[in-house]
């Protein structure tokens, strides 16, 4: 994979910021788009603008084939076994939200639990919280290890007949850590517990096999993964969202509606009402054509290269402290503070140089307080990212370590 | 290259208030408290005002944050105790229009070394964090 040819391809990577090149290193709050992409919305827009499953008219069946055939996309790129299985959302929020609503307030009753991890992002905490408040179960979350993996010995302890829904990030957006899905679903099931994987890190850099996995719900964004912001994916097991009642009402999800009662259309519209995010999910479309003609292993290759040069590098600079686990067991995201420097001043620092990082709680209170921190640096990366900007970085830390040591 | 943006938005004076704040701490009397945080960032603050007669007879914070809205909560506190309530939220609205990157004119206030804040106004990004303990003062006399 040659990241200098796959940059040609993002045209936005191509500009000054505060009169430096600009060094994208944020991608993990929300990735760029490439010219395949930018052109297959705007290709959408200009010729085949309709709306889609009502029309009889030739631009209301095109508009039709596009988005049905992203959705074939997406079930290809996750291996679902079905199209029945991917539904179309506004985000991975919207998707755990969805599952919260409709699964876990039909199935959960006081006794039952939900556990979670302590490294989740509020949108895969929140929803838990309002849902077993609604029904009388109880949230717990799994402990973590000092290094910021989970700690499986007390997943094994924790799961049991009482546990009715694990949710767990597929990857930690603040410590990069991978968690072992696959096992932590085995370990559910045994119990027949439900699994709902938060993908918005995990389907951007690793390969999904939906079926190997055999998580019950998987829930991811387009934004995150070179496709347009406003469209995400709930992909769930065909029996369970055939028994669950949908969370919107409205077009597009009916069969029958009568004056006092109506009926849903079949998977996967019933969770579609309203009309659907149609040019988000042929831009997510194009997305995945993009990230598989690179092939999702070379990029994971790529990701881990330059995450171990980045962490290797940044460690050279002294009172640097980078958060998480060791290189091989995290993807691209190093979180760190510089001794005595606020991590928003550093980010402030690192922007007059055209460097973008993240600063800040990163969406995970919780995490936080479990590092004992108030906030946090973090530099991510993905496939138009080059050693070049790791290099960039570290010269830019070192000159705001120089500065703020000079003013204090 | 030269960080000579980031020397207008950090000035000596900022530092030295972000390093050695004045009025950090609780009050031992009873007091007006607020707690405020920027939810986007983590800062946080808890501001302590004592007013009597329409005076701020005293104020002191405590809370955590960058060097921005450390610093400003600490000129903050220094520039309305022995003020009226009147005056107070006047140059909290001056303070306002600072960081809109308007002239402003303090009049017969002093605004002390609050005026060392306006280099922010060039960096959208950090005006919240400026204006976090001037938004704890303003709910603080408000519930009076």
């Amino acid at each position: 994979m040659d990241a200098r040819s796959i940059r040609e391809q993002f045209p936005i990577l191509h500009q000054e910021v505060n009169g430096h090149p600009l060094v994208y290193l944020d991608s993990s709050a929300t990735s760029h788009k490439p010219i395949k992409v930018l052109e297959a919305v705007d290709a959408y827009y200009r010729n085949d603008n309709s709306n889609v499953h009502r029309g009889v008219h030739t631009l209301g069946t095109r508009a039709t084939d596009k988005y049905e055939g992203a959705r074939e996309k997406v079930q290809q790129f996750i291996n679902a076994r079905s199209t029945k299985e991917v539904i179309f959302t506004r985000g991975t929020t919207t998707a755990i939200n969805t599952v919260a609503h409709s699964y876990a307030r039909a199935n959960l009753e006081p006794g039952d639990e939900v556990i979670i991890t302590p490294m989740e992002h509020h949108s895969n905490i929140i929803p838990w919280q309002q849902a077993v408040k609604a029904t009388g179960a109880t949230l717990k979350y799994f402990e973590l290890n000092e290094d910021g993996t989970l700690n499986m010995e007390d997943v094994k302890k924790s799961i049991g007949p009482q546990t009715k829904i694990v949710a767990l990030t597929h990857i930690s957006n603040v410590l990069g850590t991978i968690n072992p899905i696959k096992e932590i679903v085995e370990l559910a099931h045994r119990q027949n517990a439900v699994v709902l994987v938060d993908g918005a890190q995990g389907a951007p850099h690793v390969k999904v096999d939906v079926q190997d996995i055999d998580c019950d719900f998987y829930c991811f964004s387009g934004h995150k993964m070179c496709g347009p912001t406003g469209i995400g994916v709930l992909y769930g097991k065909q029996e369970l969202l055939e028994n669950m009642e949908p969370v919107e009402f409205g077009g597009e999800m009916i069969d029958f509606v009568h004056l006092y009662d109506s009926t849903w259309k079949e998977l996967p519209w019933k969770f579609e009402g309203g009309t659907p995010i149609i040019a988000g999910a042929i831009g997510l479309g194009a997305a995945i054509d993009f990230l598989t003609e690179i092939g999702l292993d070379k990029i994971e290759a790529h990701d881990q290269k330059l995450t171990a040069y980045a962490m290797e590098r940044m460690s050279e600079i002294e009172g640097l402290t980078i958060y998480g686990p060791s290189k091989d067991k995290r993807s691209a995201v190093v979180t760190f503070n510089i001794d005595g420097v606020h991590p928003h001043d550093t980010a402030t620092a690192l922007d007059t140089e055209g460097i973008a990082v993240r600063a800040g709680h990163h969406c995970a209170q919780p995490l936080m307080r479990w590092l004992d921190v108030t906030a946090t640096a973090r530099a991510s990366m993905y496939v138009y990212n080059t050693e070049d900007d790791i290099d960039k970085l570290v010269s830019g830390l070192a000159k705001t370590k120089e500065f703020f040591g000079n003013v204090f | 290259m030269s960080f000579n943006n980031l020397d207008t938005l950090y000035r000596q004076v900022i530092m030295d208030h972000y390093k050695h704040p004045r009025n950090r701490g609780k009050l031992e009397e009873d007091a007006l408290v607020v707690d405020m945080n920027n939810p986007t960032c983590g800062d946080r603050i808890q501001l302590q005002i004592q007013v009597e007669d329409g005076k701020v007879k005293d104020a002191k914070f405590e809370g955590e944050g960058c060097s921005i809205s450390m610093s400003s909560a600490s000129m903050m506190t220094q520039a309305i105790k022995g003020k009226s309530v009147e005056d107070a939220l006047r140059m909290s609205q001056l303070f306002s229009d600072m960081m809109l990157g308007k002239e402003i004119d303090p009049g017969s206030l002093e605004m002390g070394d609050v005026e060392a804040l306006q280099g922010v106004a060039k960096f959208p990004a950090r005006i919240k964090c400026a204006t976090l303990a001037w938004k704890a003062m303003e709910q603080g006399v408000e519930k009076k």
